[in-house]
């Protein structure tokens, strides 16, 4: 039935826009409707959902299978309300307004309907409250406490059902808490295209499992964490390794650094009660040497090494594409931050892997450098550091696991923390990271730029290779040729951005380059293509669009992400999660961006330093290629049979 | 074909159709009149629903949209139900005629006919009737000669889920998904098979179509009650002498249909299949009809002998085996349900509990998403509500 030229979505067709019009009048599109709630007068676009409308109006209907970032689904039935004329409940998070109507959103059948969807749900939730990871931020935990849950009539599991499963590095399952809202599944569906999750069985028998109910680590999961984000409750959660990291540091012998990405800094606040977008970065340095850390870094600093290999390895290919006309050249390079695009990219299109750029993530790097670079410079045995990494990612975890990332001689980075986690150990110490004074990052790595702050944001990437890449090119400051040196073309929460940069003039080129091109006269008046894709059902648009030979295989550099928003959207980052949560915290990033007085990677004075005393033969050289860049893996979507 | 014996009570009025006079008078009419000949005969739909075809296909007919669709809903799986078998066997010409009137009337130039997968058997006979259609120019371009009509008709299988006899559902499995019902609205006739408006007809509905317009609305009228148009096919099964498929007009009562098929002295009859209600003797004068107690046709005879418990037992279940567990109230409401039933089997049940399954049972009829988890307590309740003195007053053998 289906035509194979339209994507598959799980949710139904007919569902996935938010607001479900059901009308073939143009006039009615853009109309106000009357409608009362509760007794409250109210207009309302024409085509909103009950709830937009109740939101409007200032009235709260409890949801639990409902989440601003996903497609409609209707099932925990949390939200029902009375709806004069109609003979049932309707889920407010479905039922359109299309006409004048009444709603009750609490008389007693409501109050009932929800009180009973509730024990039904407790009926099958095993756990208790203070040992799960989600407590005091636990959506049914709330509401049972909101509907004045004392007792369970329809009874309360004792022992669980279920084996947790804990085979993934990242993402780990526990189907005893699960509350079978397919939050998960819509979530790996309409926001990743990766479809991990489905519900099977029929009945109080459904599940939701894996395909062959294979084990998350064996799936074809790219560790995301974006599940976990939307999980209501504590059914899925990410590997937490915070014991591991206490025990290091209450460890006299070892030297525990850690390196901490600008993401988890600007959303930190929020699990001290802060708004989101309240920026936390010097605070936490305070927070992490008084919880025990040796060292604090800013991976800020191997952002801008990123940008400085990276920046080199497009140039290389271009130069290699246009000049010396190698066909067997991969454009567009697509970036390798992201280590869940990287493995969605193994899974899905492993035929495109040579496009991706070889240069490590700005973790990886910074723990090759910390047990080389580091340990030779302040004379430390490499095998005594513990490296930590504080990230809002939870496939952090599982690239420091691969077993590539071991160029120092040790697994380069031994810990990836998520910004949940690091929140959980602070609160432990007795640390209130707001409260706390500010302290700046440690040497030799210490000073950052503006460019790699934004790496934490969708088109960060893209920007600050853009601002280096242009001043070496040119010769002229990016400022007289964007405002600040903003380039706002590639910024923003658009799912792919395009954009066309002509290179204006050329200039000499600079010494950090200069035995690997002869002249820049080969990019005189060149149209440099680019694109930013953020959540992987967008990355997909634009590897089938590549694939089809469309506008994005005319591209020279794409950045893909991941998560949506970017890092700042990561699967490790403060829960709950939403676009206008996303929008605050890359407000903060912007902010910080532009508050450093050095906004460019090739300007960072601790970038020079490490390529005059320790990458001498420079970017793209034999030392950097053993250290800083790394291969890749061709998975497929087939799975080992178990 | 193989050798079917299919259970007839009596004669059927789908014999006296006079084939393909019904689409000739259609064709003879405008677009826009078939609508509201349909309207003007009161048929309801004979799936168990009972909602008003021509309203149905009046709101189909008034999308604008490239591509629409008509299916034929033949996942007959209400237990207790197997009409929609026999007419697929002896009638499937005038099914097909319905839909081809169908298709005429709201757009579609495509008809699918969703198989229940239990009667895979049929579906090679199917096939062989819409091929000779095809051949007599009764489907294809240009039907019976009249320009610019094309319509055909696609046989699809269903898995055997219960739940996809709920339109929605039906949709989803066409589509190739799991068999789970849709919020409405949006409802098919908007946005059904990929998004497209769609109608979803019962097999006896569009059978009925084909003579309606074979016959006329008057016609169909002098059958049935005033609000309750024409006649039925009852499949008939359970504790009586004369099982199978009877028809029989709207309102019949049920102390009369007893009597036809030898079931007098039963002390209920589950009418409506498991989804349906269960009514004890004393209101065996009550009508079936869309106003006092409407049905898909199942009507199963429980005799003096049965447990009325073991008959709740039986139909929760079906429903913890066939509920889609998309929605929490019907998820795990059937199984309380059905634990509740087997507690008042052994004389354990506790009084609150039987009150807050009671209480929970109102709760699914207006909190499930589709028809399925509103109707799956219907059964248990109508039985603790008509059989309070047996249930209490039962002896205990466990």
């Amino acid at each position: 039935m289906s035509n194979p030229t339209t994507p598959i979505h799980r949710a139904p067709l007919s569902q996935q826009h938010r607001r479900v019009i059901t009308t073939t009048s143009p006039d009615a599109i853009g109309a106000q409707v009357s409608v009362t709630i509760d007794g409250v007068d109210a207009k309302v676009p024409f085509g909103v959902t009950i709830l937009e409308a109740a939101r409007n109006a200032g009235v709260k209907i409890p949801t639990l299978c409902d989440h601003p970032d996903l497609d409609v689904a209707g099932v925990c039935r949390m939200c029902v309300v009375e709806v004069e004329g109609q003979r049932t409940l309707q889920p407010a998070c479905t039922f359109p307004v299309v006409n004048a109507m009444k709603v009750n959103t609490h008389s007693r059948k409501v109050r009932m309907a929800r009180k009973h969807v509730l024990e039904l749900l407790l009926s099958e939730h095993c756990g208790e409250c203070y040992s799960c990871v989600r407590n005091g931020n636990c959506e049914l935990q709330s509401l049972a406490e909101e509907y004045g849950i004392t007792a369970f009539p329809f009874g309360h599991p004792e022992e669980p059902l279920f084996e947790q499963d804990t085979s993934s590095y990242s993402v780990m399952r526990d189907m005893n808490k699960c509350i079978r809202c397919r939050r998960c599944i819509r979530t790996c569906i309409d926001i990743q295209e990766v479809g991990v999750l489905e519900a099977v069985g029929r009945s109080n028998k459904v599940t939701i499992e894996t395909f062959e109910d294979m084990p998350l680590g064996t799936a074809v999961c790219i560790n995301c964490g974006q599940c976990v984000n939307r999980c209501p409750v504590g059914a899925l959660y990410a590997k937490d390794e915070t014991d591991a990291v206490w025990a290091a540091i209450d460890d006299p012998d070892r030297h525990v650094v850690i390196q901490t990405a600008p993401a988890p800094r600007s959303a930190m606040g929020e699990l001290f009660g802060l708004e989101p977008g309240t920026p936390v970065t010097f605070e936490m340095n305070t927070a992490l040497r008084r919880a025990g850390f040796d060292k604090v870094f800013d991976t800020n600093f191997t952002a801008d090494l990123t940008i400085i290999e990276e920046g080199t390895e497009l140039i290389l290919r271009l130069y290699k594409a246009l000049v010396e006309k190698d066909e067997s050249v991969a454009l567009p390079q697509f970036t390798s931050c992201s280590p869940g695009w990287v493995k969605y990219l193994e899974h899905f299109y492993p035929e495109y892997l040579p496009n991706a750029s070889s240069a490590k993530s700005p973790q990886q790097m910074f723990g090759a450098l910390i047990k080389t670079y580091y340990a030779d410079k302040l004379g430390l045995d490499p095998e005594k550091i513990v490296s930590v990494a504080l990230m809002p990612c939870s496939a952090k975890k599982f690239e420091c696991n691969r077993p590539e990332m071991r160029d120092s001689g040790f697994q380069d980075v031994d810990y990836g923390l998520t910004t949940r986690e690091l929140g959980k150990m602070f609160k432990e110490a007795g640390l209130h990271v707001p409260s706390l004074p500010k302290s700046d990052f440690d040497d030799p790595f210490g000073s950052a730029t503006g460019s790699g702050v934004i790496f934490g944001a969708t088109g960060g990437v893209m920007e600050a290779a853009l601002r280096t890449v242009i001043e070496m090119v040119t010769g002229e400051k990016i400022e007289s040729i964007y405002d600040h040196g903003d380039i706002i073309p590639v910024r923003g929460f658009e799912g792919v951005k395009y954009a066309e940069i002509t290179v204006p003039k050329v200039g000499p080129v600079p010494e950090i380059v200069a035995h690997l091109v002869p002249d820049w006269d080969w990019l005189d008046g060149a149209t440099l293509k680019v694109a930013v894709a953020h959540g992987t059902a967008n990355a997909k648009k634009v590897m089938d669009d590549i694939k089809a030979g469309g506008k994005f295989s005319e591209c020279h550099f794409i950045e893909f992400m991941a998560c949506p928003g970017g890092c700042l959207g990561g699967g490790g980052q403060p829960i709950p999660t939403s676009a206008d949560i996303r929008a605050a915290r890359a407000k903060a990033i912007y902010s910080e961006d532009s508050a450093y007085a050095v906004r460019k990677s090739h300007e960072n004075p601790a970038v020079l330093a490490t390529y005059g005393e320790f990458l001498t033969d420079g970017p793209c050289g034999h030392k950097s290629h053993k250290l800083l860049h790394t291969e890749y893996t061709a998975r497929g979507k087939h799975m080992p049979q178990s | 074909m193989p050798a079917t014996i299919e259970t007839q009570g009596n004669a059927l009025t789908y014999e006296t159709i006079e084939p393909e006079a019904g689409l000739k008078a259609a064709l003879a009419m405008s677009r826009a009149d078939l609508v509201d000949f349909v309207r003007d005969s009161d048929l309801k739909g004979r799936g168990g629903a009972g909602f008003p075809t021509g309203m149905k296909w009046g709101f189909c007919a008034a999308e604008k949209a490239d591509q629409k669709y008509i299916i034929c809903n033949a996942d007959e799986g209400e237990p207790g139900t197997f009409k929609d078998r026999v007419i697929l066997t002896r009638f499937a010409d005038l099914v097909i005629e319905g839909m081809t009137i169908g298709g005429r009337a709201i757009g579609a130039t495509l008809g699918i006919i969703y198989l229940r997968a239990e009667y895979t058997y049929l579906r090679p006979h199917l096939n062989e009737v819409i091929q000779k259609r095809r051949g007599q120019g009764l489907l294809g371009h240009d039907i019976m000669g009249v320009e610019g009509f094309d319509f055909d008709i696609l046989v699809a299988m269903g898995a055997g889920a219960y739940v996809c006899g709920e339109e929605t559902a039906l949709i989803e499995s066409l589509e190739g998904f799991r068999g789970e019902p849709r919020n409405r609205p949006p409802f098919p006739v908007v946005a059904g098979l990929l998004n497209n408006p769609t109608v979803v007809n019962n097999v006896e509905t569009l059978a009925s179509v084909a003579a309606i317009f074979a016959k006329g609305c008057d016609w169909f009228k002098t059958f049935g009650t005033d609000k309750s148009s024409g006649y039925k096919l009852f499949s008939i099964s359970g504790d009586c002498e004369k099982p199978g498929v009877y028809e029989f007009p709207w309102g019949i009562t049920v102390a009369s249909l007893l009597e036809e098929v030898g079931g007098t002295g039963a002390k209920a009859v589950q009418i409506g299949g498991a989804s349906g209600v269960c009514i004890p003797a004393k209101d065996f004068t009550r009508a079936l009809a869309f106003e006092d107690v409407p049905t898909g046709g199942s009507v199963m005879v429980i005799g003096p002998d049965r447990d009325i418990l073991d008959v709740a037992e039986n139909f929760l279940d079906f429903f913890v085996e066939e509920s889609c567990g998309q929605c929490t109230p019907c998820r795990l409401g059937n199984a309380q349900m059905l634990r509740a039933v087997k507690l008042l089997k052994t004389g354990e049940c506790p009084p609150e509990f039987l009150a807050s399954v009671k209480a929970l049972g109102a709760t699914m009829q207006v909190a499930s998403k589709c028809g399925l988890g509103q109707t799956s307590p219907s059964a248990f309740l109508s039985i603790l509500e008509g059989f309070d003195d047996e249930i209490a007053n039962r002896a205990v053998s466990a």
